[in-house]
């Protein structure tokens, strides 16, 4: 008896490694997406009534990241490369110049809608009201001297009150994501980097030394003020529930949905709300993209209707389930156009 | 007497270091039961508190509606297309007549789950002796009413802040009181794949990925494990090279599960052209993994059957192969199984290794085949941890305790495999 187990068991060694080549690439019935975990909840709920509607089968998502779908997106033709990537800011020229150079020419970008990053703290604490000079100052690994141009020290601030006599005097707290997440990406874009722009001579680098002034808004503190959280939102929500003196910066979703436990922090004197994300009064917004595969469009089933069923107002519009999950909407005739772009699969020119 | 004295005085110097001995003793003994005892206790914590967030998880508000099914709203060559959230509304409304305005009356929708359209077309679907009928049907309720039954968030505070309004909270206490709105068992919970709205999502989709990954790593890594290890303690003679060998499967035993992923990546998906997120190449990378732990146990309970036992079967005349497959290998099994369960549970508790080949995706359609796209259970709980709805957070320790579940229940089955057919000579 043993003997006939042992024989069966070298039969299936034989089977399992002969089996692979076989079942490799065959049709593929059902979209492939990747990319922005921030675009991720909002990609998933599409998918999840597109699969649920129609007669297609459900979109698979995986989330990699804005750069990490990019580079799958982007890695050429074909069933077993990704449709569409997600991405929570716009492809890079780098990344575009990629895609071309592996036979990805056609791309179509379509924006669908806004998220606003917000700093938030317990509501155990008071609301903190911040300027973006006050967030470059308390971030960033090296800030002016005051009044001299052209001088920086490593950041002196202990306490928010240094930053701001108006601000409380704890210490400064901040959790946040690291570097390889879009969040953070565009936090340092439009925060961190709008509070060095106040500084003229910082803003005047700009256009003279590109790379220095990137250095000088886009680094942040690395003596523990600024404390990487990982990618975890959910995390950071409780870690600030936990510790009422810190500060998270994280995604609008997260506050939307524990608005009883923390408090976001008005910045530039605007409460980062629904309203005044959509409206851009609140500063520290960026909008949302995916890119579509057209050459895979009519070759893998349900990509029209799948942009079709993201691009329609039941989905992305004002009161559409999209708004429910905390996506900001755009306004009416930005959505209009990209819808009638993302139909007629307008491909993507960069300059 | 002096012989008498000196043995007295060897006693006196026992005796005197004696209390210091029985001393030292009992503090070892209370060292190692401490070490115990937190160790225990910080299981229990971790138990507990995974319980204590999760069980409400099995539980879900469900509201009980009247259901028109009215033969006018039907189409019988096309069921799929008719329009079943009307039929949820119109449900709605009837309970509550005064609500009027376009406002309040998408409020009053939002009671109730948004996949109840859904459920009302399978239910027609399957039985389209329905239409024409009218139905008590109980429909599960929003994720944000279910924690506020739940306790999960709170009723008080400014109405701004909270994610239901005064309104509907005086609706769902009025649900309550008509005895239309009860937390019933969750069998969502085990039937459906994963869903972005909390009261659809389950963890089918997941087991079965587990399941299928499963199977394949176990039909990979068992029976290459053993022939690898038979081969290494039986036949291979001690050289230089099987030193190699044998340095190299240690090491790879304690190569970071990572690394493998990337290995996949690189071969099964690029060289080979496998499909990504395929619970097949998610069981060639994990028994890539679990290998290296089969091949060392089983070489260790190949090597605890005593010699006497192939020098006797050698004796009388059997050959190399009959000794083993008849002998040694039976003598072996019940350590070799414990390993490949203990390698197989290390497997079904690992995330990393499948991030690189694509299972740590969104998946709702439930995998049938080892090519389908899927997921596994530590993933989906990856996943759900990171989902801004508040009502994940019970589902993800809910799905823990379904894991642990899994791996208590196979470390017994290894436990008791030892128990009952390990032989000690």
């Amino acid at each position: 008896m043993l003997r006939k187990d042992f024989c069966v068991a070298v039969a299936l060694l034989g089977a399992a490694v002969a089996v692979p080549p076989a079942v490799a690439a065959r049709g593929r019935d059902y979209i492939s997406i990747v990319g922005s975990s921030t675009v991720y909840p909002f990609a998933t709920t599409v998918a999840e009534q597109f699969g649920k509607t129609t007669r297609f089968k459900t979109p698979k998502i995986e989330s990699t990241g804005s750069g990490g779908g990019m580079k799958l997106f982007c890695a050429g033709v074909g069933i077993e490369t990704p449709d569409i990537t997600n991405a929570s800011r716009r492809i890079k020229q780098s990344e575009y110049a990629n895609c071309r150079k592996n036979g990805v020419d056609r791309i179509t970008e379509v924006r669908i809608g806004y998220d606003g990053i917000v700093l938030a703290n317990s509501k155990e604490a008071p609301r903190m009201r911040l300027s973006r000079k006050d967030i470059f100052l308390a971030l960033a690994a090296e800030v002016p001297v005051s009044g001299k141009s052209g001088r920086l020290v490593p950041n002196p601030y202990r306490t928010w009150k240094d930053v701001d006599p108006a601000l409380p005097d704890t210490r400064i707290e901040v959790l946040g994501p690291p570097p390889t997440s879009g969040t953070r990406d565009a936090f340092v874009e439009l925060a961190m980097q709008g509070g060095c722009s106040t500084f003229d001579w910082i803003k005047a680098l700009k256009t003279t030394d590109k790379s220095r002034f990137k250095a000088i808004c886009h680094t942040i503190r690395e003596d523990g003020a600024y404390i990487e959280a990982g990618e975890n939102d959910n995390l950071i929500v409780q870690k600030l529930e936990a510790n009422p003196r810190a500060v998270g910066i994280f995604g609008f979703s997260f506050l939307d949905q524990n608005g009883d436990r923390i408090q976001g922090s008005l910045v530039d004197g605007e409460e980062p709300s629904f309203d005044n994300i959509a409206s851009g009064r609140y500063p520290v917004s960026r909008p949302l993209y995916f890119y579509v595969k057209d050459a895979h469009v009519g070759v893998i089933p349900g990509m029209r209707e799948y942009i079709a069923e993201f691009t329609s107002d039941r989905a992305w519009g004002e009161d559409g389930y999209l708004a429910d999950k905390g996506l900001i909407p755009m306004p009416a005739g930005e959505r209009r156009k990209y819808a009638a772009d993302a139909a007629a699969l307008k491909p993507l020119v960069l300059e | 007497m002096q012989m008498n004295d000196k043995a007295q005085t060897t006693m006196d110097v026992v005796h005197r270091g004696l209390a210091r001995r029985y001393r030292r003793e009992r503090l070892f003994r209370r060292l190692g039961l401490t070490a115990v005892l937190v160790s225990i206790g910080f299981l229990a914590l971790l138990f507990a508190s995974i319980v204590a967030n999760g069980w409400t998880a099995f539980q879900q508000t469900e509201i009980l509606l009247d259901i028109d099914f009215a033969a006018d709203h039907f189409d019988v060559d096309n069921l799929a297309r008719a329009n079943y959230s009307a039929l949820v509304k119109q449900g709605l409304r009837q309970l509550f007549p005064d609500v009027r305005g376009r406002k309040d009356r998408r409020r009053l929708y939002r009671l109730v789950s948004s996949g109840a359209a859904f459920l009302l077309q399978k239910m027609v679907m399957q039985d389209t002796s329905l239409i024409g009928t009218r139905q008590r049907v109980w429909l599960p309720a929003d994720d944000e009413v279910d924690m506020l039954i739940k306790g999960h968030i709170s009723r008080v505070g400014p109405e701004s802040q909270r994610r239901l309004s005064d309104r509907q909270i005086a609706w769902i206490d009025h649900l309550t009181a008509l005895g239309r709105l009860k937390k019933r068992f969750n069998t969502t919970f085990f039937t459906a794949g994963d869903s972005r709205e909390p009261e659809l999502a389950g963890i089918r989709g997941a087991m079965t990925g587990s399941l299928l990954t499963m199977l394949v790593t176990l039909l990979l890594s068992f029976p290459m494990g053993v022939a690898a290890a038979v081969y290494l303690e039986e036949f291979a003679p001690r050289t230089w090279w099987t030193d190699l060998i044998e340095v190299n499967i240690n090491n790879l035993a304690a190569v970071p599960s990572i690394v493998f992923g990337l290995l996949g990546l690189a071969f099964f998906l690029d060289v080979l052209g496998l499909p990504r997120s395929a619970p097949l190449v998610g069981g060639m990378v994990l028994s890539l993994m679990t290998l290296p732990t089969i091949i060392i146990a089983s070489r260790a309970s190949l090597k605890s059957v005593p010699p006497s036992i192939r020098e006797a079967a050698l004796g009388i005349g059997a050959s190399r192969m009959q000794v083993i497959v008849h002998h040694v290998l039976p003598l072996a099994m019940p350590g070799m199984m414990t390993g490949t369960i203990i390698g197989m549970a290390q497997a079904l508790g690992e995330t990393a290794p499948l991030l690189m080949i694509g299972m740590v995706a969104f998946i709702v359609d439930v995998p049938s085949t080892l090519t389908d796209p899927a997921t596994v259970l530590p993933v989906q709980i990856y996943l759900w941890a990171d989902a801004p709805e508040r009502a994940f957070v019970e589902r993800t320790a809910a799905a823990i305790m379904v894991l642990l579940a899994f791996l208590i229940c196979m470390n017994g089955l290894a436990v008791f495999l030892r128990r009952r057919f390990e032989r000690r000579w």
